[in-house]
């Protein structure tokens, strides 16, 4: 094995070991300094504290756009995959004319810049004087949401045999019953996948919640606006890392109930 | 023009169904009598599936209309027809164990919990699966799974139980003792059975009656022996087991017998209605051809030893594909026989169908 490896098998190492510093030191700087017993970014380290945790923790603002955002991720999150589940169900059941024109257009929203996003809608609701605030953002949101929502789902419904829905038209369940007892419990993994990965493309959004918040203020808009405090910075550095915690968490659970999914699959296709 | 039977238990009536321009299924016309074992046995894409799919109502016909039992189903969305369906992958509901897929469709019903229980363990005994209810769906085997999707359907006291290549998914030791065992089971309920098959022989063994399709067309209905020894044409003819077909025309008749002139083989006489100066096909199955001492000249092209029967392939001057004949071994020590033999063909005259060109 070893002698395979060769010299080849090094410099792909190295350059594997290269490629993961460059992505994840920097992120490591972040709790790496949260825990930091000084108020400036920089070497060395002068002691462990966790006061910028405890100083975050009791901050009411922290508090008010850290509520905000969880408020927005979940409407944002829960519409969305509503919204998601009869398209997804549509556009993998039924011969629908014009299919793939069809996703292409859901999923415009993605390779649209973000800015360009937000100054429209930003222009939509002023012109049909809708007043900003959170539920804008949730609107807003909803837009770049949907089209997650759709593929997540869409790949699970593809995933499982069409005559299992049948089976159940033929042993006498009408088409809503049919969903209820049949459809919906084998996409549960797929719902629960795409209600986690929604949430965090809310909650990590800042551009679409700056245009679109007004006064109210989300988690992301308060970070930047505190960037201007070097004081608060440690607070911040605290904050990014708890986010950058539970959104590996996040992430990696719907990645799993993903694969428990899968695994059913299987059980189908045999 | 057509005449509504109503002594058939299902009335396939004038049914067409396009997809797009094809017509996956083209004007079938026929009925299934009252606990009958019919097949329909066709190549893949001739139509059988469409046809058994619009009696279970997942698609509707274009033209035409379907009836159960007297009644007009032909609109009646899946869930309020009187038929239930064996899927071809089986359909076992994946989240559910053995004995909620069995219930399905009894807790619509709501029936008391001892008598669901009761119907259902009746099932799991009828499928010889007793004690198995708690298991999930991806511990069972092929066999197993096709016993339960089997019990799910029948559990609903269909009239008419759809079958769609049940059998295909299994190995071949297990798919013929299945065979056998849905054949009795199929006696026992009396229910009509309709079952989709491409396997010529599974159709043949099981069946009542058998309905031959092809390219969305039934070219022929009718029991076993019948559509093996009195085909209707040549694709059927083809299509179930192996037959030879020689060129001939009909030169005068004899009464019910047409005299033929079919070229290298000389002048034959078989029945026929065909009028003189008919071109027409004359078939014989390989096993109806015996070797003999006078007949028709042939070479040895071929010869394959089978265990119970040798499959020689003969080449004889003037036509053009080799005619298979089959030998039964009916001797332990019988005769060898080798590419480049000289050998004589002869056959009965009962032994010949006339069929159109």
């Amino acid at each position: 094995m070893k002698k395979r490896g060769g010299k080849k098998g090094w410099g792909l190492f190295v350059y594997a070991i290269l490629y993961l510093a460059f992505l994840y030191i920097p992120v490591l700087f972040l709790p790496l300094f949260s825990f930091n017993n000084s108020m400036f970014i920089s070497f060395p380290l002068s002691g462990f504290t966790t006061q910028w945790y405890a100083q975050m923790w009791h901050d009411q603002e922290v508090q008010r756009a850290l509520g905000n955002s969880l408020k927005v991720g979940a409407a944002a999150a829960i519409i969305s995959t509503m919204l998601g589940l009869p398209a997804a169900k549509a556009l993998t059941r039924y011969p629908v004319p014009g299919k793939g024109a069809l996703i292409g257009f859901v999923n415009l929203p993605l390779f649209i810049p973000e800015i360009v996003l937000g100054i429209s809608l930003l222009i939509l609701l002023n012109w049909a004087a809708i007043p900003l605030s959170l539920i804008t953002v949730v609107i807003g949101h909803i837009t770049v949401c949907v089209p997650f929502a759709i593929t997540v789902l869409m790949s699970r419904m593809d995933g499982f045999d069409k005559s299992l829905e049948e089976a159940s038209l033929d042993l006498g369940e009408n088409g809503w019953m049919t969903f209820w007892r049949v459809t919906f419990p084998l996409v549960l993994p797929g719902i629960v996948s795409a209600l986690l990965l929604t949430f965090m493309v809310s909650f990590d959004d800042f551009l679409i919640a700056y245009f679109l918040a007004g006064t109210q203020v989300t988690l992301p808009i308060y970070i930047w606006a505190q960037l201007r405090f070097p004081f608060k910075l440690p607070t911040v550095l605290a904050l990014g890392a708890l986010i950058l915690l539970v959104s590996c968490v996040l992430v990696v659970t719907a990645e799993w109930v993903r694969s428990l999914g899968q695994r059913g699959r299987t059980v189908v296709g045999a | 023009m057509t005449e509504t039977r109503l002594d058939d238990f299902i009335r396939i009536q004038n049914v067409t169904k396009r997809f797009g321009a094809v017509a996956a299924v083209d004007d079938a016309d026929f009925g299934v009598g009252r606990g009958e074992f019919f097949s329909l046995l066709g190549p893949s894409g001739c139509g059988k599936t469409t046809l058994l799919r619009m009696i279970a109502g997942f698609e509707y016909p274009t033209d035409g209309a379907i009836l159960i039992d007297g009644a007009d189903i032909t609109d009646l969305p899946p869930h309020k027809r009187p038929s239930n369906m064996v899927f071809q992958s089986y359909a076992i509901f994946p989240h559910l164990n053995v004995f909620d897929n069995i219930a399905y469709g009894l807790r619509k019903q709501r029936l008391p919990r001892e008598e669901l229980a009761r119907r259902v363990d009746e099932a799991l005994a009828m499928i010889k699966l007793t004690g198995f209810g708690k298991r999930r769906g991806d511990q069972l085997s092929g066999g197993q799974r096709q016993r339960v999707a089997l019990a799910r359907a029948l559990i609903m006291r269909p009239k008419v139980l759809l079958l769609d290549e049940p059998l295909g998914a299994l190995d071949k030791r297990l798919r013929e003792s299945m065979q056998i065992e849905l054949r009795q089971l199929q006696k026992t309920v009396g229910i009509t059975f309709v079952f989709v098959t491409h396997d010529q022989e599974e159709a043949l063994s099981m069946s009542d009656r058998i309905a031959v399709m092809s390219a969305g067309k039934v070219l022929q209905i009718a029991e076993p022996r019948t559509l093996y020894e009195q085909p209707n044409c040549r694709e059927v003819a083809d299509f179930i087991g192996t037959m030879n077909f020689f060129a001939a025309t009909v030169t005068a008749r004899d009464g019910a017998v047409a005299v033929l002139d079919a070229g290298p083989l000389g002048t034959l006489r078989a029945t026929s209605p065909e009028p003189v100066g008919a071109k027409v096909l004359v078939a014989i199955r390989p096993e109806k051809i015996a070797l003999a001492d006078s007949g028709i000249a042939g070479t040895i092209a071929a010869s394959a030893y089978l265990g119970e029967r040798n499959h020689i392939h003969v080449l004889v001057d003037g036509v053009k594909e080799p005619v298979s004949v089959a030998q039964q071994n009916l001797d332990r020590a019988g005769q060898r026989l080798n590419a480049g033999d000289k050998v004589h063909l002869a056959w009965q005259p009962d032994a010949m169908v006339v069929l159109p060109v």
